[in-house]
C-alpha cells in the first residue's frame, strides 16, 4: 500500500530553489492499477521516483506498506527497490549488448540469487509478457521497441515485487505496441494482483487502468484536463 | 552481489572493450616488466660480483700500501707513489702470523707483451708460489710458479687465459713458448684457469716476485701483501696481528698513523653490496615512474567507463544495487586490469631477464621478492588508482544517472 502525506519537492539549479511538487496526498491500495496524469512539467515523473523509493521528499511523509520511507539513507532504500518495486521507463534503459535474458535476471544479482535460478525466473518472466522464446539469446540492441518494452517489463517483474511503477511506457512505442504493453499491465494487475501505477500523458494509455490521479503544476487536481 | 558475478560484470565490461582494456593493460605490463628487468639486473650483478670477489680466495685479507692522512680517511695510493710494503714486511708476516692458511707477496705493473708476432699490454703479476693458494687460483695447463724459481729468479711466466687468447689464439696451449715482457724473454710454463670477469685475474701474467722486482721494477717493493686466514673466525684475529706486526716493523706507535691499509675481503663484498644495492633501488624507481604512469592510465580508463556507462550505473541502482556492489564492481575491474598487467608483466620481465643472462649480456638474477613485491604493487596500484573512479561511479544519483545522456 502506498500512502503520500503532504509531499512537496524542491530543486535548487543554481541556488534558485522551484518548487515542483506543492504538497500532494493520495493513496493507493494494494491490486490497484492507478493512472498517473499530467501535462509535460507536471511532476509527474518527480513523484513516481519518490514512489519508487528512488528519490526522497524534500518534505511530506512517504509511507510504503505502513512504513515511513521518507527519511531513509541510500542504501535502505535501495533495499526496498530491490524487494518491492519494479521499475519500466520510457527509454527501456536495457543494458548495452548483454542477452534479453541477462537483462531480465540482472535485479537478482543484487539479491544474491544463484545463477541457475537467475535464469529459470527470467525465463519465466519473459514468457509471462509475451516473448518469444527464440529471442531469448538475442541482445538488447538486436530488438525492436516493442520487444525492449517487454524485456523491460519482464525485469521489473523479475523479483516478484508487489508495486510496479512505469514512466511513460508507451512514449517510444508505436500505438498498436503501446496497445500490447498496455494490456500486459492489464494482465498482470488482474491475473497477479500486482499494484500498477503508469504515468501516462495519454488519455489513450489511461483508460486501461482503474482510477486516474490528476496532477498539474505539482498539485493534484480534480477535473480531468482536456485536450491532447 | 556474488564474487562469481562480479567477476562475469567484470569479464563482460573488460572485453567490450578489448583494445582499451588491453592498451591499458600494457602500461601495467611495461611497469612491471621493467620493474622486474631493472631489479633482476641490479641483483644479478650484485650476485655476479659477490661472487668474484669471492672466487678470488676465501677469507682473504690484503695489505696495501697507503698514506697515513687522518684518523678515519686514508687515501690509498698505488703502486708508484705509496712505497711502503717491502720484503722485509712479508718476511716478519710469514713468520709471525698464526692462523693464516697462506701469506703472498705480490708486485704489479703493467708491461708491453710480445709473443707469437703478436703484441699486447697487459698486467704483469710478479709473486709467489703461495699466490695459488691464496688467491684459489687453479691452472688450465702447465705448472704455477715453484719456490725454485722464486729463489733463482727465473725467468718463467704463467698466463691469464685472456692474454693466451690475445697472444697465441683462443683455445692454444703456449706451455713451452717464450714471451717477451718488456724486451725480456720469458718461458712459459703454465696457463691459469678462467675466473671469468670483472677482477681482471684472467688477463693478466703471473711471474716470480724476485724476477719482477728485479729485472723489472728495479727494487724491492710490493704492491699488496695477500692473506688467506684459516677460517672465517680468525679472521679479526689475522687481522689484527697484522696490524700489529706491520706497525712495529713499521715503528709506528699510533694506529692512526699507519702507512698501509687492511681490508678483509669481508668490507671489500659489503662495500660492493652496498653500491650495487644502492644501484638496484636506483634502477627500480625509475621502472616505478613508469609503473606509476601505467596506473595513472588505469586510472584514466577507469574515469572514461565510469562517466560512459553512468546511464548502467543509474539503472544497477534503480534495480536495488547498494553503493557497495557498485563500488565493488568497477574496484574489480581496476584490479582485474592491473592483475592481468601484473602477471603479463612477470612473465614478461622474466623472459627478458632470462635472455639478457642467456646471451651474457649481464647477469640478471629474479628474486621470488621482487616477483611477489610486482605482483602486490600491481594490485595495490589497482585499488589505489581503481578507489577514486569507483566511489565516484557509487555516489551517483541514480534519478541523474538515469537521466544522463
Ligand atoms: N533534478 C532536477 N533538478 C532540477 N529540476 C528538475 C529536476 N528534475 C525535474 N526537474 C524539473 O521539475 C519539473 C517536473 O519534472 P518532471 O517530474 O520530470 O515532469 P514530467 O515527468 O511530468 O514531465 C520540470 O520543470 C523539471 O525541469
Ligand atoms: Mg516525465
Amino acid at each position: 500500500m502506498i500512502e503520500v502525506k503532504n509531499i512537496k519537492k524542491t530543486y535548487t539549479n543554481g541556488g534558485i530553489p522551484s518548487e515542483v511538487l506543492k504538497g500532494l496526498s493520495f493513496r493507493i491500495d494494494d491490486g490497484e492499477f492507478v493512472a498517473i496524469m499530467g501535462p509535460s512539467g507536471s511532476g509527474k515523473s518527480t513523484i513516481m521516483h519518490i514512489l519508487g523509493c528512488l528519490d526522497s521528499p524534500t518534505e511530506g511523509r512517504y509511507f510504503l506498506d505502513g512504513n515511513d520511507v521518507s527519511d531513509l539513507s541510500d542504501d535502505e532504500l535501495a533495499e526496498i527497490r530491490r524487494k518491492k518495486i519494479g521499475f519500466v521507463f520510457q527509454s527501456f534503459n536495457l543494458l548495452p549488448r548483454c542477452s534479453a535474458l541477462r537483462n531480465v535476471s540482472l535485479p537478482l544479482v543484487y539479491s544474491e540469487t544463484n545463477k541457475e535460478e537467475r535464469m529459470a525466473q527470467a525465463e519465466q518472466c519473459l514468457e509471462d509478457v509475451g516473448f518469444l522464446k527464440e529471442h531469448f539469446h538475442n541482445l538488447s540492441n538486436q530488438l525492436s521497441g516493442g520487444q525492449m518494452q517487454r524485456v523491460a517489463i519482464a525485469r521489473s517483474l523479475v523479483n516478484n515485487p508487489s508495486i510496479i511503477l512505469a514512466d511513460e511506457p508507451t512514449g517510444n512505442l508505436d500505438s498498436a505496441t503501446g496497445k500490447i504493453v498496455m494490456n500486459t499491465f492489464r494482465r498482470l494487475n488482474t491475473e497477479e494482483k500486482r499494484t500498477i501505477v503508469v504515468i501516462t500523458h495519454e488519455a489513450e494509455v489511461a483508460k486501461y487502468s482503474d482510477r486516474t490521479i490528476y496532477i498539474k503544476d505539482g498539485l493534484i487536481t480534480e477535473e480531468p484536463i482536456k485536450g491532447k | 552481489m556474488k564474487l562469481t558475478d562480479i567477476f562475469e560484470e567484470t569479464y563482460t565490461a573488460l572485453s567490450a572493450n578489448k583494445s582499451r582494456s588491453g592498451l591499458t593493460i600494457l602500461g601495467i605490463v611495461i611497469g612491471i616488466s621493467s620493474v622486474i628487468v631493472m631489479v633482476a639486473i641490479g641483483q644479478g650483478s650484485q650476485a655476479s660480483i659477490t661472487s668474484q670477489i669471492e672466487s678470488m680466495g676465501s677469507n682473504l685479507i690484503a695489505v696495501t700500501p697507503g698514506v697515513a692522512m687522518s684518523s678515519n680517511s686514508r687515501v690509498s695510493s698505488g703502486w708508484g707513489s705509496a712505497q711502503s710494503l717491502d720484503n722485509d714486511d712479508l718476511e716478519r708476516l710469514k713468520a709471525e702470523l698464526v692462523g693464516v692458511k697462506g701469506v703472498a707477496g705480490e708486485l704489479s705493473g703493467r708491461y708491453q707483451v710480445i709473443a707469437n708476432g703478436n703484441n699486447t699490454n697487459t698486467s704483469v703479476v710478479g709473486t709467489e708460489p703461495a699466490y695459488a693458494i691464496v688467491k684459489n687460483l687453479g691452472l688450465a695447463s702447465g705448472d704455477f710458479i715453484s719456490e725454485q724459481n722464486l729463489r733463482n729468479a727465473s725467468r718463467v711466466a704463467v698466463l691469464g687465459p685472456t692474454v693466451v687468447e690475445d697472444l697465441f689464439g683462443e683455445g692454444a696451449d703456449p706451455v713451452g713458448e717464450t714471451v717477451k715482457i718488456n724486451g725480456l724473454k720469458f718461458k712459459i710454463i703454465g696457463v691459469s684457469e678462467s675466473k671469468g670477469g670483472l677482477m681482471n685475474q684472467d688477463d693478466a701474467i703471473f711471474i716470480p716476485l724476485t724476477t719482477i722486482q728485479r729485472s723489472l721494477v728495479g727494487r724491492n717493493r710490493l704492491s699488496t701483501i695477500d692473506i688467506a686466514a684459516e677460517s672465517t673466525a680468525v679472521m679479526s684475529s689475522v687481522e689484527e696481528q697484522t696490524k700489529a706486526i706491520l706497525l712495529d716493523e713499521h715503528d709506528i706507535a699510533n694506529p692512526d698513523e699507519a702507512d698501509f691499509q687492511v681490508m678483509n675481503q669481508a668490507e671489500i663484498v659489503e662495500a660492493v653490496s652496498n653500491i650495487t644495492a644502492t644501484l638496484t633501488l636506483l634502477l627500480a624507481a625509475i621502472a616505478g615512474i613508469s609503473l606509476v604512469v601505467g596506473g595513472i592510465g588505469i586510472m584514466n580508463m577507469m574515469l572514461t567507463t565510469v562517466t560512459e556507462r553512468t546511464r548502467e550505473i543509474g539503472l544497477r541502482k534503480a534495480l536495488g544495487a547498494k553503493r557497495i556492489d557498485i563500488n565493488r564492481q568497477f574496484l574489480f575491474e581496476a584490479i582485474v586490469l592491473t592483475l592481468l598487467g601484473g602477471i603479463i608483466g612477470i612473465t614478461l620481465g622474466s623472459l627478458i631477464s632470462f635472455t639478457i643472462s642467456y646471451f651474457d649480456l649481464i647477469q640478471t638474477k629474479i628474486s621470488v621478492l621482487s616477483v611477489v613485491l610486482a605482483f602486490g604493487i600491481s594490485a595495490a596500484i589497482g585499488i589505489v588508482f581503481g578507489y577514486y573512479p569507483a566511489r565516484r561511479a557509487s555516489a551517483l544519483n541514480p534519478i541523474e544517472a538515469l537521466r544522463y545522456e
